[in-house]
């Protein structure tokens, strides 16, 4: 008999069924591993670039190739305008928080106000990205194309540094990386109007929570996340 | 990214603990000077002498991965998730270690060759 019943016993492990034991909802979650398949994937690209750098003897030098403001002033302001864009990123993070912060005090009105503030924020890094591209490209770099040998001097440290083939791969890996990044701001960005527009609908007023904010919010995030690195690679190193 | 690990499991944070608004807006401060150092290194102490690119790279990596733990921790709220959470999250990047090792290796290979013909 009391065999039977130890067997019948219902467990209360956190492992043993009955109840989520990360505590975490089942969408979250998922959101987490496609983020971790997604870091697989911009981690192999990165490292691909810095195989490429380690192998070359020479590479352009992040100060003279990206020394511009565009609209302001053409030479001699290295790094500020990427510095600007890394403010509007994080700035862009900060209020993705605090529309999930007043998602859990369920205040609709803050929610709106600070999608909104993030959906700005993207459409400004996007702006800033499509005048760096625009800028870049004006020099002479594309996929496949790096500008003549005399004028790549301009773009490495010392005149006799000049490779082409050096040139050739950080025009390739900026523009893919970079390229790929932006198309998951340009993602994020639609699935926050996607998410805006349900909120203003009232449709997790209706649900009772705003997870699907959190949700969108670790996206957002991890965008963020992924520039801090990129940032890190293509400019300051 | 291993720092996740010893944050506890016991504290029995439910789902909807949140950041609070004092916070967030610290966590911002310490990412917006971490990358104004990174901007004081790259244009004002290299391009004076006072540190070598070498150096500065290792300082901008280990700034860069500060920035990340600021980010998955606080901003991801990864710091509030359970013990199990964190550690399947984080000791994937396992993969990435070996792979970073792997690649670089490879890399400096290169290099070498490329230096004696």
């Amino acid at each position: 008999m009391n065999a039977v019943s130890q067997l019948d016993q219902v467990k209360t492990g956190p492992w043993n069924g009955g109840r989520s034991p990360w505590s975490v909802e089942y969408g979250k979650i998922m959101m987490w591993f496609f983020l971790l398949s997604d870091a697989f994937t911009f981690s192999s690209l990165l490292i691909y670039y810095g195989a490429q750098r380690f192998s070359k003897l020479t590479w352009p030098a992040p100060d003279k190739v990206f020394q511009s403001i565009p609209g302001v002033m053409e030479h001699g302001a290295p790094l500020v305008f990427v510095g600007i864009m890394t403010f509007i990123l994080i700035m862009s993070s900060v209020t993705m928080v605090l529309a999930v912060e007043a998602g859990h005090r369920r205040s609709k009105k803050e929610v709106i106000g600070w999608m909104i503030a993030t959906i700005i924020g993207g459409f400004m890094f996007l702006g800033c990205q499509a005048i760096e591209w625009t800028h870049l490209h004006h020099d002479g770099f594309w996929w496949g194309h790096i500008p003549s040998a005399e004028e790549l001097k301009h773009f490495f440290n010392k005149p006799e540094d000049v490779s082409l083939i050096a040139a050739q791969q950080f025009a390739n890996l900026f523009f893919t990386i970079t390229g790929f990044h932006g198309f998951h701001v340009f993602s994020g960005v639609i699935i926050n109007i996607i998410i805006l527009i349900m909120t203003i609908n009232g449709t997790f007023e209706k649900r009772g929570h705003y997870l699907m904010v959190e949700k969108v919010g670790l996206y957002w995030h991890f965008v963020d996340l992924v520039w801090v690195f990129v940032f890190t690679f293509f400019y300051l190193v | 990214m291993s720092e996740h690990s010893h944050t506890t499991e016991g504290h029995g944070h439910d789902e909807h603990a949140g950041l609070s608004k004092g916070k967030i807006w610290k966590v911002f401060g310490i990412l917006l000077l971490i990358t104004v150092i990174e901007f004081i290194i790259a244009l004002i102490l290299i391009p004076k002498g006072y540190m070598t690119q070498h150096i500065g790279n290792y300082v901008y990596i280990v700034l860069t991965l500060l920035k990340a733990f600021y980010i998955v921790a606080y901003f991801m709220h990864l710091k509030y998730e359970k013990l199990g959470l964190q550690l399947s999250l984080t000791v994937s990047f396992i993969f990435i270690i070996y792979f970073i090792v792997l690649m670089l290796t490879e890399g400096g290979f290169l290099n070498l060759h490329m230096l004696h013909h």
